[in-house]
């Protein structure tokens, strides 16, 4: 018994997530959100129209996944109801923009909105293990479109709500409107992300996700932890819905299938699990890789192919990916560097 | 960190800016229409070829594009050739704000023709009005469609529900008077304006039930019927729900008599779906406003029959392939009546002149203040497990106008099968 605590006392938790290889002097987050938001801004000008909404839609996608690497990265719950959680978002936004057009405010509201739906269901996770909490997030996914359809006047069923969009400037493109207003959103969300892991908080989540029994010794609160890191990864999920209801301008179940959770949860192991750039070569995935199915179903001619070839695409990914890298694409360039270092 | 971010950074750039130039030919011509060159069109659609809509209407824009390559082999429009680009959205709204802004942006279209759905396209009327994009003939009887102030680009070409509920309704009150009325239709603007018109002409309905697509099972629904004691039950369905709800009739043993929408009732469709069932439609009645794909003596049929063989793989023949051809057919008489200096502006004030004769049984009724489509139908009873026509077709409005006998002689197809100028 003192052994263990001596050993506690002596080992605090900074150790056990330590796993990354070799101290590279590291970037504050902040010049690399800088660098990034001046990178999108050059490239929503040098894009032609369609390649920013492309663009916008990544970023959409980027507030999701990295929200929920965190959550499953890197404290190690697995949730496949994300696609729900984003429905919530983005009918939030969707209900209270058509009551006040103050898009600012619809998403000050389903921020507010996703935080406690995010705390009720991180709540219940919190008692539930492994394949437990998969399951209720699962049946979180499944449930939304029933709730659309039984409060059929408030959520107008099968067929969603348009949202009403007060259009910009005249003189900003929409697409370039809504690139900017994706990654401003994207990055404000990672930037907040990546502070808020590096410090205390990164490390119980780490910690929770390695040794519970461990972490709970050396004082760590595995519970709030738990329910705190859900509540964290569902906000980010509500983001990225009401950016969805915003692009979409409507929102409707089918936009939130049971698919899309299970793609964010593919997309993040693709990219690189626990990596907020891992994230972002999930969000990219998400957008190239249907476009690639959709080429190719074109060029072999057979337009019924199109729909079903982008899981066909999805799963070969992922497959090789975990052959070739099995830390996700974000590992490749440290695994290189690994093997040159090593031949030299 | 700073290796790992030039990477992403790099993939994102290649994979925006890799295709950057792909597409968007429009060219040579001098005023530079978008999608119109000298020597072609190119218009865009977006279709369920896949997903819970796919059944039948997958089979839609195919059909369209075989009749546009028909029109091509014929020496095209004003020595135009049509390029039909058919995307895939999956009934799937986000999907469809992505093919859409591919085919405008991308693509350069010059124009978005008949895509369908209420839901999907609903999302895209505000794109296409701010790109100045004709909207031409959406695939569905919403009355969104119409609304020449603020979508002045947008046209229908489906009759909307309310005139179908009317129709179906006057049928109901002449042959079936006395008779107690149930309804029951999909739980979106397809099934509430259809319960609409209906209403206006019947009164108030026994017992009306509703069901989404995303639930395939009308259990609960039929058995309400069935206890409310209905002996008539009007249909507001898609077709794979019309056979669902036609069989979980059978199997509790209520048999009504059976009232469907024209978008619910091809009986190619249904009678797949229900199978060794199928049977059970026997008696059926339903509406439409174009040649029925079994009538081999109208000349429609057989024009498009000699398309379906030479230009689409001699697919099999149903309602939806003459839905298709006939979308295909009255495109390019707007497209002849435009002329020869072919704008966007010309092709809207085209449709809004109408004058079209084509295929349909009753006439399209477009102008300046009324952008639907089709103003009427016809009944259809299925007989020997073919649909055919009976009575007269009828005309009425999405208001209270009086739903009259449209007398009015069909035309036949000119000679050549192309619309002349």
């Amino acid at each position: 018994m003192t052994d263990v605590q001596q050993k506690a006392n002596a080992a605090p938790v900074p150790d056990v997530g330590s796993a990354v290889p070799k101290r590279r002097r590291r970037l504050h987050p902040a010049l690399v959100i800088a660098a990034g938001a001046v990178l999108v801004v050059a490239l929503t000008y040098m894009l032609p129209p369609f390649r920013n909404y492309q663009l916008a839609t990544m970023g959409a996608y980027f507030c999701v996944t990295a929200g929920l690497t965190v959550l499953t990265g890197l404290n190690g719950q697995l949730s496949l109801g994300h696609g729900a959680l984003m429905a919530t978002g983005a009918y939030t936004l969707a209900l209270t923009q058509n009551k006040w057009v103050n898009l600012p405010l619809s998403f000050a509201v389903a921020v507010v909105v996703t935080t406690v739906a995010g705390a009720v269901i991180g709540l219940a996770a919190a008692r539930l293990r492994g394949p437990y909490l998969a399951g209720l997030t699962l049946a979180v996914a499944i449930v939304v479109p029933s709730v659309t359809s039984t409060f059929d006047e408030t959520f107008n069923s099968d067929q969603g709500l348009s949202v009403i969009l007060n259009p910009p400037p005249e003189t900003i493109p929409m697409e370039r409107w809504q690139a900017w207003l994706c990654w401003g959103a994207a990055l404000a969300v990672v930037l907040l992300l990546a502070l808020l892991i590096r410090g205390r908080f990164g490390r119980d989540l780490r910690a929770v996700r390695d040794d519970e029994t461990a972490a709970k010794l050396a004082g760590i609160n595995i519970a709030r932890t738990q329910v705190l890191a859900f509540v964290v990864s569902a906000v980010c999920a509500g983001v990225s819905g009401a950016l969805f209801a915003v692009l979409a301008q409507s929102v409707s179940p089918g936009a939130f299938p049971l698919t899309l959770s299970l793609f964010l949860v593919m997309a993040i192991v693709i990219g690189g699990l626990g990596s907020l750039f891992g994230a972002l070569w999930g969000a990219v995935l998400l957008v190239v890789l249907p476009t690639l199915a959709q080429s190719v179903g074109e060029q072999t001619g057979s337009q019924q192919l199109e729909g079903n070839l982008a899981l066909v695409v999805f799963g070969v990914v992922l497959v090789v990916v975990m052959l070739a890298a099995p830390g996700g694409l974000a590992s490749i360039p440290s695994r290189i560097s690994r093997l040159i270092r090593r031949n030299r | 960190m700073k290796r790992t971010a030039t990477a992403a950074l790099a993939v994102v750039l290649l994979a925006t800016a890799g295709c950057t130039n792909e597409g968007g030919g429009s060219g040579s011509s001098g005023a530079s229409v978008p999608g119109v060159t000298d020597s072609e069109i190119v218009v865009g659609t977006h279709m369920p070829l896949t997903g819970p809509a796919a059944a039948g209407y997958s089979k839609i824009a195919p059909a369209t594009k075989a009749y546009f390559d028909y029109v091509n082999a014929n020496g095209g429009v004003h020595g135009r050739k049509i390029s039909y680009k058919i995307k895939d959205d999956g009934y799937n709204p986000a999907n469809t704000q992505t093919v859409v802004r591919e085919l405008v942006l991308q693509d350069k279209v010059f124009a978005i023709l008949n895509g369908l759905g209420t839901p999907t396209h609903t999302g895209v009327l505000d794109f296409l009005k701010t790109n100045r994009v004709p909207d031409l003939f959406v695939a569905s009887g919403s009355r969104s469609w119409n609304q020449p102030d603020k979508y002045p680009g947008t046209f229908g070409f489906n009759p909307d529900y309310t005139v179908e509920g009317k129709i179906l309704g006057t049928y109901v009150k002449e042959n079936l008077a006395g008779k107690k009325t149930c309804f029951l239709g999909q739980d979106d603007d397809f099934g509430r304006d259809s319960l609409a018109g209906i209403e206006k002409v019947l009164g108030p309905v026994a017992a009306k039930e509703s069901y989404v697509t995303s639930n395939p099972n009308v259990g609960p629904q039929m058995g309400a019927l069935k206890a409310a004691g209905c002996e008539v039950v009007v249909l507001a369905t898609v077709p794979g729900f019309t056979a669902l709800s036609i069989g979980t009739a059978a199997k509790i043993a209520f048999k009504p008599q059976f009232v469907v929408s024209n978008v619910g009732a091809d009986p190619t469709t249904v009678g797949k779906t229900l199978g060794a069932a199928a049977p059970l439609m026997e008696g059926l009645v339903a509406t439409n406003y174009l040649p029925l794909n079994n009538d081999d003596a109208n000349p429609w049929i057989q024009l498009f029959k000699k398309v379906n063989a030479a230009h689409n793989g001699n697919a099999e023949f149903d309602n939806n392939i003459v839905y298709g051809m006939s979308v295909g057919y009255l495109f390019v008489q707007a497209l002849q009546a435009a002329g020869k200096d072919l704008t966007r502006e010309k092709i809207i004030e085209a449709v809004q002149k109408n004058g079209f004769q084509g295929p349909g049984t009753v006439p399209l009724r477009f102008s300046a203040q009324d952008h639907s489509g089709y103003g009427g139908e016809q009944l259809t009873k299925i007989q020997g497990g073919k649909a055919v026509y009976f009575g007269t077709p009828y005309t009425t409005d999405d208001k209270d106008g009086p739903v009259a006998p449209y007398t009015g002689q069909a035309v036949a197809p000119p000679q050549s099968g192309v619309p002349a100028a």
